[in-house]
């Protein structure tokens, strides 16, 4: 395509390159310091972005095992760290996939059947999305609390709690469900119906095949939103070894026990793999949040 | 437990079916003998809440339940199925904890007042002193059970043999002269005696006499008596020293005749008077104004920053002559990808006053080292800093998208009449974004305005506001603001923080309705 550019174009390009890097070296810096603090001696230790002497001291204590330091004390790990991290994913695999499978049915009726106060309901559960669960805790809990009275794998302090309370929160991935639903042909699910599959059958064996790019995004989106989750398991969940990620992660950094290299390690060791899946899949999850149902 | 239990009743008539009718009805019954499981469990659930007076979880649990059922029955509701459960998630963990949060802030629930009013009087009406002598005592095994030897003065009583199954508030056990009873083991040693502890405790022995004596303590028993006896018109009457205690429904409290309140209190209908607190009582309004109105500064600047970083960042990715596109936008949501809680611990570590290494750098450059967690200003300041170093990939993934629909023939008119850089960006791409991006920027606003895990993260509030008899701090959001009144302060108001939370919803109610109105949602 002609485009008519001015006559110093070539030095603005330059100078947009130099502005780019700027910026992405003012962005970075956070996440490079903390890896070069992660190989620093103790927990005090300040200097240089690549430490003079590179110790693995934190990264052994994150993994679990005791450091041995050069005068002979040995260092116990001060947090599972490890144990967090299987919490964490345990909770937000299972979570995601609850989530995934009530968001994907809700979403097919949503799109494919009619029935009355659909529209209310479906524009409902996106204003009480918007409401903050932080401000219902004292509710959740008591709640939680009275359920886990019967059902003891439902009570406060379980895993389980964390799980069953991530499910409030499906409106939105109902909605980019939804739109991606009702922008696939229906003419195919119809011809099945005419030939005598149930509306079920329908769903399960020609929808969902067809869907598989847009169910991949939701799992995603709520496997981060769920591992990123702070206010529901920072009151429902209290033994230590029973945190998630997210809850023990500020252990470290209490003023009378600031273990700031230690956190170091554990955040890099921690932050990486979501850091990298996310990358990873970036532009499909760029996609859903974007493009999804809900866009202007 | 009770779900096991409903499962395994189940099973035998399934069976049963499959024996003896064909693959459909076997379905069918499959499919009834799981409703009714489903419904015994859920009417269980009903009743055991309701007799335990939790009025409120025992309504939940009937609608939802209720309209479950039905939903899995009726023909006509056949969508229904596929969209309730995740209505009934939405019903039972956001709405149904958005009433009663609401229903709180018209009470006194808070840490003095957690009891209901039934469970407050078992509690007083447990209450023992100590009225007569006390006595040691030994457990000894026997041949027909376990018997309780108590030796008073030169004289030994033995007990009938302890049979745990009677045991239980209030049941009562004869002594007996040792003299009548024959064949008694020695004494067991205090870890049996511990072991059975529970179970001794709810037994009054009754001597030959009459007197009443209850364990006190693991070696000795006592004459124990009730301190509360309840009066018909639920007042209490001391048994010790004859005084009487009022029942006052205003406080929520029992009352001696001073006036003084006797803890633990209950929970009553307190009415307006949280939210006229929160309006009228100076230590209380003059913090909240000003969270308040820091809270929408802080969400409209962030809205603000990010957007413009965003937008500039957009537009420099968006010209066609720049190369290495992927690479800069990979860099650029790096601060996207990074889990929140973990960069905004980061950031608390190096804003550290004394090592952090931000306060390294501006040393070695310009002498200073700002203290960022004490001083108001500049704790909002880094608060801001952080939120916007959070949020700008958001915004700049929206805005490349959205810049991509503009016309290019657009710039290309504004080029040829000479039109600058700025002229383009204020004339063309912001009049051409606004439309669509407005409901996101409402969305953003709300969600910045209960940011949570930023403030509690970072700053956790401070530094706190001087004369302010609740916790509040300088940088407190209004839901961090009420988390703190509900959760950490020593009192635990729950009713205030709920009352708090009530002007909130209205406040994210209007927004969430505007961001409606302006979207235009088609359904």
């Amino acid at each position: 395509m002609a485009m008519v550019y001015p006559k110093s174009t070539r030095y603005r390009v330059w100078f947009t390159h130099l502005t780019l890097l700027g910026f992405i070296a003012l962005i970075v810096f956070p996440l490079l310091m903390v890896v070069s603090i992660s190989f620093r001696e103790g927990n005090f230790a300040t200097g240089s972005l690549f430490p003079d002497q590179p110790t693995l001291e934190h990264w052994s204590l994150a993994l679990g095992i005791p450091y041995t330091q050069a005068d002979g004390t040995v260092l116990q790990p001060p947090f599972p760290v490890l144990t967090w991290l299987w919490n964490s994913l345990k909770i937000a695999f299972i979570s995601s996939v609850l989530i995934l499978m009530l968001s994907t049915t809700s979403a097919y009726a949503f799109a494919r059947l009619r029935f009355a106060g659909k529209g209310p309901i479906l524009k409902a559960m996106l204003i009480f999305q918007m409401f903050p669960p932080v401000l219902t805790l004292v509710a959740i809990y008591a709640l939680f609390d009275r359920l886990g009275q019967h059902i003891s794998w439902l009570g406060v302090n379980s895993h389980g709690a964390v799980i069953v309370a991530s499910l409030g929160g499906m409106a939105l991935h109902i909605w980019t469900i939804k739109g991606y639903f009702e922008s696939i042909d229906a003419s195919l699910e119809e011809a099945a119906i005419v030939d005598g599959a149930t509306t079920w059958q329908a769903f399960v064996h020609i929808l969902l095949p067809m869907s598989v790019p847009i169910l991949a995004v939701v799992f995603i989106l709520a496997f981060i939103t769920s591992i990123t989750e702070y206010p529901m398991a920072s009151v429902l969940l209290m033994d230590i070894d029973k945190l998630t990620l997210s809850v023990g992660a500020q252990q470290y950094l209490y003023e009378q026990n600031y273990l700031w290299g230690d956190f170091a390690a554990a955040a890099v060791l921690s932050g990486l793999p979501i850091t990298a899946v996310f990358l990873y899949c970036q532009k499909w999850i760029v996609g859903g949040l974007t493009a999804g149902g809900v866009k202007g | 437990m009770f779900a096991v239990n409903a499962a395994e009743r189940v099973t035998p008539t399934m069976m049963k079916s499959t024996t003896r009718l064909p693959m459909a009805q076997w379905g069918k019954g499959c499919k009834w003998g799981l409703w009714f499981a489903f419904n015994a469990l859920a009417l269980y659930l009903v009743v055991v809440l309701y007799a335990q007076q939790q009025t409120a979880f025992a309504l939940l649990g009937l609608v939802v339940t209720g309209i479950a059922s039905f939903v899995f029955i009726n023909k006509r509701a056949y969508a229904h199925r596929y969209t309730y459960p995740s209505v009934a998630g939405m019903l039972v963990f956001v709405i149904f904890p958005l009433l009663y949060t609401v229903g709180i802030g018209f009470t006194n629930y808070s840490g003095s007042n957690l009891l209901s009013l039934s469970q407050a009087q078992e509690y007083h009406l447990k209450q023992t002193y100590v009225s007569g002598a006390r006595h040691p005592f030994s457990l000894h095994d026997g041949a027909s059970g376990q018997r309780l030897k108590v030796t008073i003065g030169d004289q030994a009583l033995v007990s009938e043999p302890l049979n745990a199954e009677s045991a239980g508030d209030g049941a009562s056990v004869p002594l007996m002269p040792a003299s009548n009873v024959t064949a008694l083991g020695a004494a067991l040693p205090l870890r049996d005696v511990i072991a059975q502890r529970k179970a001794l405790e709810t037994w009054t022995f009754i001597a030959p006499n009459g007197v009443e004596l209850r364990l006190y303590g693991l070696r000795e028993v006592a004459t124990v008596k009730h301190l509360y006896r309840l009066l018909d018109n639920g007042d209490l009457l001391n048994n010790r020293s004859g005084e009487r205690l009022n029942l006052d429904h205003q406080q929520g409290f029992y009352v001696d005749r001073h006036g003084n309140t006797v803890a633990p209190g209950f929970t009553v209908y307190a009415g307006w008077s949280n939210f006229a607190r929160v309006l009228s009582d100076k230590s209380i309004r003059d913090p909240f104004l000003q969270i308040f109105a820091w809270t929408v500064v802080f969400a409209a600047l962030t809205v603000v920053f990010t957007l413009a970083v965003g937008l500039v960042l957009a537009s420099l990715l968006q010209w066609e002559l720049v190369r290495g596109k992927a690479f800069y936008r990979m860099m650029l949501i790096l601060p996207y990808a990074v889990p929140a809680f973990i960069s905004i611990l980061v950031f608390k570590g190096l804003f550290n006053q004394n090592f952090g290494e931000i306060n390294l750098v501006l040393d070695s450059l310009f002498g200073s080292r700002p203290d960022w967690f004490s001083d108001p200003t500049l704790a909002r300041s880094m608060i801001l800093i952080v939120n916007t170093w959070l949020g700008y990939p958001y915004m700049l993934l929206l805005c490349m998208g959205l810049l991509q629909a503009i016309p290019r023939d657009l710039y290309e008119a504004s080029a040829i009449d000479g039109a600058s850089a700025l002229d383009n960006l204020l004339r063309i791409t912001l009049p051409l974004l606004m439309k669509p991006l407005m409901p996101l920027l409402i969305a953003s606003f709300a969600f910045n305005f209960n940011n949570f895990v930023l403030i509690t993260l970072l700053t956790q509030g401070a530094p706190d506001i001087i004369g302010a008899t609740t916790p509040a701090g300088t940088t407190d959001l209004l839901v961090s603001y009420t988390y703190r009144i509900a959760f950490q302060d020593s009192g635990q108001n729950f009713a205030l923080a709920s009352a708090i939370a009530t002007l909130i919803f209205i406040l994210v109610g209007a927004m969430a309705w505007l961001n409606l109105k302006l979207t235009k949602v088609k359904v």
